[in-house]
């Protein structure tokens, strides 16, 4: 096991058995189903997940406490969301003592830090119920995306049915059958600059991570990390919510999680290195200790 | 159910027993830290905040600490020699009593800690200018660490239960634990101790200065979670600060997980987690 892909105690390829959810997931439906069943068995009372905001595909978090709230939010959006903003929100004006939550590998960085050092997070810390993490490259944030959508592959932002990166290739689809690939040396420069210092690609930190990288298409890859993860993931494997392949049997497999996760981690180590000496004589701050 | 048995067990295994409970208790009680709460211009919340672990409070003071000063909670005059001392509120520098406070404190303790954003920060008490009933004269308050060094900071307002329950666990680990505890407590307080090494200024400008202008920030959300007065929110995937609301407590900069990271600490979050939960059972 090699350290970029963090802990883990299983590893396996895998999709929902919910039809409906995976009408409309970017994958597997890995984490609405994972939420769906945690919420029908009380594990959870309520996730923070990204749903839609004001625009077409701006992000807007939201506590979903039901089956229905969770469909709403289905499928990858490819901007920032800052879903950590309602965990304490959570567990007060909605009253959540189980609170699940949804969010990349920094999120996830960033709730095991609100459970260890819980600076202004008075009694959230035992109330997180199941992290999930999803894998991540690099995010944008919204304007960027508009500008990838509308001026380098020229199609609305409300037209657009699904997005996603992979091949090589940023692709956007629309709901009149256009699809437009854009080679990943035209989105790097619209990348957000704080991705550029993650050392995480596989959300190390979460209970159960997920993405799609490693599984064939409709499928994905899913780690579970912790006792929790463990926990919930047999219950719902014996519950029949998700159908399972051994990542061993499947291509392309945990090779290329391996090799993405270590380019990942070792392109933002040398920048790291970089910002240490980024003007003459003085540099740039970094944040791990 | 130890009723029932005892009914079966025969005298002589019962008389072991009880020497080994007793045996233990003694030996709990030897080994207790000697911790205290010291009141400056604050506000009691903190106190509050640490009472508000409830029946963890009598779980510290039955086995990990001695509270051996509290105006409000314990019948004791005088600032007496302390390994850990909880300094809650700045310090009025017109008022020459809250100076010899702070200073007895320091040089009574091993390890003082500034708990919540005026110890910290001044936080609040940074608005005063003074003229306030009854003693207008009181105009100038400065956080601890401008008049003494501080080992650790908790930052907020309030500080949370937990985050002093933490640091209590912690500080007792660090000096009554194992080598292996000695330096899992060593590890965790470290970015706290750092946190006291970077200044006595809080704002959510850090949040600008010290992370969005620096490249960091990934909008994930945490600041305006942590803000205690709703000041943070998120505008096109980045904190937006009403800087007017902001008091200073310096929780948004401190809990932000690109303000500071601990790979050691946080990789194994899940042991640390069950560390604290075991002492607290």
């Amino acid at each position: 096991m090699g350290m970029e892909l963090g802990k883990y105690k299983t590893c396996v390829s895998a999709r929902s058995t919910d039809k409906e959810i995976v009408a409309k997931a970017q994958d597997g439906g890995i984490v609405t189903q994972l939420f769906a069943f945690a919420l029908e068995q009380g594990i959870i009372d309520g996730a923070i997940v990204t749903g839609l905001g004001d625009r077409p595909w701006k992000p807007r978090p939201f506590i979903a406490t039901t089956r229905e709230e969770l469909l709403t939010s289905r499928g990858t959006k490819y901007n920032v969301s800052p879903n950590v903003a309602w965990i304490k929100e959570a567990t007060r004006s909605f009253g959540l003592d189980k609170v699940g939550i949804v969010g990349t590998p920094c999120q996830m960085q960033a709730v095991r830090k609100v459970q260890l050092y819980p600076i202004g997070m008075r009694d959230v810390p035992d109330k997180i119920a199941l992290a999930v993490g999803i894998f991540c490259m690099e995010n944008f944030l919204y304007k960027s995306i508009q500008q990838l959508v509308e001026d380098h592959a020229g199609q609305k932002m409300q037209s657009v049915k699904k997005m996603t990166i992979g091949k090589g290739k940023f692709s956007v689809y629309t709901e009149r059958g256009n699809v437009v690939a854009l080679p990943l040396k035209i989105t790097e420069k619209y990348e957000q600059a704080g991705c550029h210092v993650c050392l995480d690609y596989v959300a190390n930190l979460s209970d159960v991570s997920t993405g799609s990288v490693g599984s064939p298409d409709g499928w994905s890859t899913v780690f579970v990390r912790t006792k929790k993860g463990d926990h919930i993931w047999s219950k719902a494997i014996a519950a029949g919510c998700f159908e399972t392949k051994p990542i061993e049997e499947v291509k392309p497999g945990l090779e290329l999680v391996t090799k993405l996760a270590h380019e990942k981690i070792h392109k933002n180590e040398i920048y790291l290195n970089k910002r240490a000496s980024y003007g003459v004589g003085k540099g740039l701050r970094n944040p791990y200790i | 159910m130890a009723t029932e048995k005892s009914a079966t067990i025969p005298s002589d295994v019962k008389m072991e027993k009880k020497a080994e409970v007793s045996k233990k208790e003694e030996k709990s009680v030897s080994n207790k830290i000697k911790a205290g709460h010291v009141h400056l211009s604050g506000c009691t919340g903190c106190l509050v905040a640490l009472a508000d672990n409830y029946q963890g409070l009598f779980k510290l003071l039955d086995d990990y600490v001695d509270w051996v000063y509290d105006l409000t909670l314990a019948d004791v005059r005088h600032i007496p020699e302390m390994d850990v001392a909880l300094v809650e509120g700045s310090v009025c520098i017109q008022d020459h009593e809250s100076v010899e406070d702070i200073k007895t404190t320091r040089n009574k303790s091993k390890i003082v800690v500034a708990v919540g954003g005026c110890a910290c920060y001044g936080n609040i008490t940074r608005f005063a200018r003074g003229g306030q009933h009854n003693q207008p004269q009181h105009e100038s308050y400065v956080p601890i660490g401008d008049l003494i060094d501080v080992d650790v900071y908790i930052p907020g307002c309030a500080p949370t239960p937990q985050q002093i329950r933490n640091v209590c666990v912690m500080a007792y680990l660090l000096l009554m634990g194992t080598e292996d505890q000695k330096k899992l407590a060593a590890n965790y307080l470290k970015p706290l101790m750092n946190l006291a090494k970077r200044g006595t200024t809080a704002c959510f400008c850090d949040l600008m200065t010290e992370v969005i202008n620096q490249g960091l920030c990934m909008g994930c959300g945490t600041c305006a979670a942590a803000c205690p007065v709703r000041a943070i929110t998120h505008e096109w995937g980045k904190p937006q600060g009403q800087r007017d609301l902001c008091i200073k407590c310096g929780a948004c900069y401190s809990q932000c997980p690109r303000s500071w990271y601990s790979f050691d600490v946080m990789n194994e979050f899940e042991g640390i987690m069950e560390i604290i939960d075991g002492a607290m059972k």
